[in-house]
């Protein structure tokens, strides 16, 4: 007899939608709600084309487009209230940003390299965008837990790739949560890939959501390309730790479609065979075909949807490029609350610098 | 003498290295199939196999604290941090266990390890890839910190590095990766670690820089020959160990140091330097020793770099005005 445990079964994630649009179970998401999220999907893609091109000319920076990770992005997004919850973003996940409130044209400036594109407006609860991975997990367990201290409602959802969940703070981040019991949904977007590095050269485990038994906490194993099983999952953690009864780790199985960032060619890792056990997975098709079989899309509603995806774009890019490029003062703006006289003097000497 | 970027120097000294000494490993992020992002390492793990060329689960602890007791076990780790300013993922393993395991162990260990991690700006990354925050770890006892300025030294100094018992963070310039390029000899050689050189003859002052910085410092003699004054450029190659005695040698023929470097001011390895020149060339010196730096502000994003990082003219003008100063 074995003293130890066996290792366990391959396991499913939770699927509502197959992959041809087609419902395998029940969905709460009514099409109203369904049809919001798919315009959020389709923003997102419009806006990743736009700017990957703009890239390529050279009139954006780096950035990592949301593409095929749309329905995994926005199914989160959609279970959460941008009044009261709050969100502790990675950098890959646009669309749940904006849904809570973060103009585009910020993000994109943000991403064109102009200061401007950290302001968050004062009544939109987000952290900035985190480019060093983990780092934001354990802040989303302080703010959650500093919320519940004081008696505020609200729940925290942190969005995590499955490469950073290798750091340590994400470990030390699902232990603090699960001892505090603050109320956060950890959102793991296993996507694959960590730049060139796969899936399982991060972990040896079955799923990264059986982790969270370690903690002591929930988990949960989605289709993340499918928005109504991704939905459903995000529904139950945020109601759940809304209740008092604790965090949850949510993995969402999903699929970087394109590169990394705008700077990587993942042709020197990715394989043919790789990309062809995704195709037919496109979370866009399969909502688009949904809402067509339920009779909520007909192809003028999609039209339109279309009209105002390009309309908004063009018009958060077109507010980005009149910016005026910073000056050099912005430098020094926000470094302190209180700056002090060797500061302003590092300040006044800057400023008299550049007009030299 | 062939000529090579500095990228293609460290690739091909690792090979050649990995092919002398089979403790030889490298790990870390991206390594294996990428190569790298910045493809330092492309075409190790081909020739090596999995064992020797290993991609790391994405945590620069783990990498870093494994990489000291791969080097414990009778290994010499390479391990390759993607950008210095994730570093502070792994300070605790660098400043508080790799520096000091061997004062801890009383010289019962020593911790043969490099750890190489690109770093400064100058070429728009996202936030947080650019920061060049050497001093942090010079401040560092037990730790030696080398930076390379051409193809020639990334490789002697990267040998050198290897050859030492002692752990070495080996830094590369972003900037410099590709641009920089110069004569590498095929065969092995060393460049002694605290060894500094003189890039430039020049009898007015001497400006003192490392990585990045040199270009820049030879880039701002040019044009102050044209303007008459005659500038001396010192590669430091290695902030610890430091080459006192050549930085004094070197000051103390011009009489006036300008230290260049592109991390903040306060607490940078330029105080370092002016703390150093000042002690050892007190009484040749006319003029204060001037630090050249980034201001006491977070690196920013790419839209406002240019004016963050010192430029040729600022070097420029800032040599001008302080050879201005009377004795
Ligand atoms: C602490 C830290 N180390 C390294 C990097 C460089 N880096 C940027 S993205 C990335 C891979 C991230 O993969 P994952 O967490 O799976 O998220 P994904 O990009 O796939 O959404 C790496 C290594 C970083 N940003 N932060």
């Amino acid at each position: 007899m074995t003293r130890f445990t066996p290792p366990s079964e391959p396991v499913e994630p939770l699927r509502i939608l197959d992959s041809s649009g087609a419902l395998l179970g029940e969905t709460a998401m009514s099409d109203a709600a369904v049809l919001e999220a798919f315009e959020w999907m389709l923003l997102t893609r419009t806006f990743d084309q736009k700017a990957t091109s703009l890239q390529r000319q050279g009139r954006f920076g780096t950035f990592s487009s949301v593409r095929g990770q749309e329905a995994s992005v926005v199914g989160a997004a959609s279970a959460l209230d941008p009044a009261r919850d709050w969100i502790a973003p990675q950098y890959r996940e646009l669309p749940a940003i904006l849904r809570h409130g973060m103009p585009l044209e910020n993000f994109a400036l943000y991403f064109m390299g102009h200061p401007r594109g950290c302001v968050i407006p004062d009544d939109v609860n987000i952290l900035p965008i985190q480019i060093s991975l983990a780092a934001q997990l354990p802040q989303a367990v302080g703010v959650a837990w500093g919320l519940r201290q004081q008696g505020r409602d609200g729940v925290v959802t942190t969005f995590v790739g499955d490469g950073a969940s290798s750091e340590g703070d994400f470990h030390e981040s699902l232990n603090l949560a699960g001892v505090t019991k603050a109320p956060v949904v950890f959102f793991l977007q296993n996507n694959g890939w960590a730049i060139s590095t796969p899936r399982a050269k991060q972990t040896a485990a079955r799923t990264f959501a059986d982790r969270a038994a370690g903690y002591g906490i929930h988990g949960a194993y989605v289709d993340g390309n499918d928005l109504l099983a991704v939905n459903a999952v995000m529904v139950e953690a945020v109601a759940r730790a809304r209740a008092g009864e604790g965090p949850t780790l949510v993995e969402s199985l999903t699929w970087r479609a394109g590169a990394h960032n705008t700077a990587d060619d993942p042709t020197k890792y990715v394989t043919d065979a790789d990309h062809a056990a995704w195709e037919g997975t496109d979370p866009l098709a399969r909502v688009e075909s949904y809402l067509r079989r339920t009779g909520a899309l007909a192809d003028a509603g999609y039209a339109e949807i279309q009209a105002r995806c390009v309309a908004e774009v063009d018009r958060a890019l077109g507010v980005a490029q009149a910016t005026p490029a910073p000056g050099a003062e912005a430098l020094f703006d926000h470094v302190y609350a209180e700056p002090f006289a060797r500061f302003e003097q590092q300040r006044a000497a800057w400023l008299q610098m550049q007009e030299a | 003498m062939p000529v090579k970027t500095m990228v293609e120097a460290i690739r091909e000294t690792l090979a050649d290295e990995m092919a002398r000494d089979e403790r030889v490993m490298v790990i870390g992020e991206d390594v294996g199939t990428l190569g790298g992002v910045f493809r330092a390492t492309e075409g190790l793990q081909a020739k090596f196999g999995e064992h020797r060329v290993v991609d790391m689960p994405l945590a620069e602890g783990v990498i870093v604290g494994a990489g000291l007791g791969l080097a414990l076990s009778g290994l010499r780790p390479v391990v390759e941090i993607q950008f210095l300013g994730f570093g502070h993922q792994a300070f605790h393993q660098i400043g508080q266990q790799v520096a000091r395991l061997r004062y801890r162990s009383a010289g019962r260990h020593s911790v043969p390890m490099v750890i190489r991690a690109p770093f400064g700006g100058g070429v728009r990354t996202p936030e947080l890839h650019s920061d060049a925050f050497e001093a942090f770890y010079a401040h560092c006892p037990g730790l030696k910190v080398v930076a390379p300025a051409s193809a020639h030294d990334a490789k002697g100094l990267l040998n050198a590095a290897l050859d030492t018992d002692d752990p070495v963070l080996y830094l590369e310039p972003l900037k410099g990766y590709r641009l920089q390029r110069d004569e590498v000899p095929e065969e092995r050689y060393v460049v002694p670690l605290g060894s500094s050189r003189v890039v430039r003859e020049g009898a007015d002052l001497t400006i003192v820089a490392w990585s990045a910085a040199v270009q820049l410092a030879l880039q701002a003699a040019e044009d102050l020959a044209a303007g008459g004054i005659d500038a001396q450029v010192l590669d430091l190659r290695s902030l610890v160990p430091l080459d006192v005695a050549g930085i004094a040698a070197a000051v103390s023929a011009t009489g006036r140091a300008v230290v260049l470097h592109e991390a903040p001011l306060t607490g940078g390895f330029g105080a370092e330097l002016a703390a150093t020149i000042q002690q050892e060339c007190f009484y040749d010196l006319l003029a204060p020793v001037h630090r050249i730096s980034a201001p006491d502000t977070p690196y920013p994003l790419a839209g406002i770099e240019e004016a963050y990082v010192p430029s040729r003219a600022r070097v420029v003008r800032e040599v001008r005005a302080l050879m201005e100063v009377a004795p």
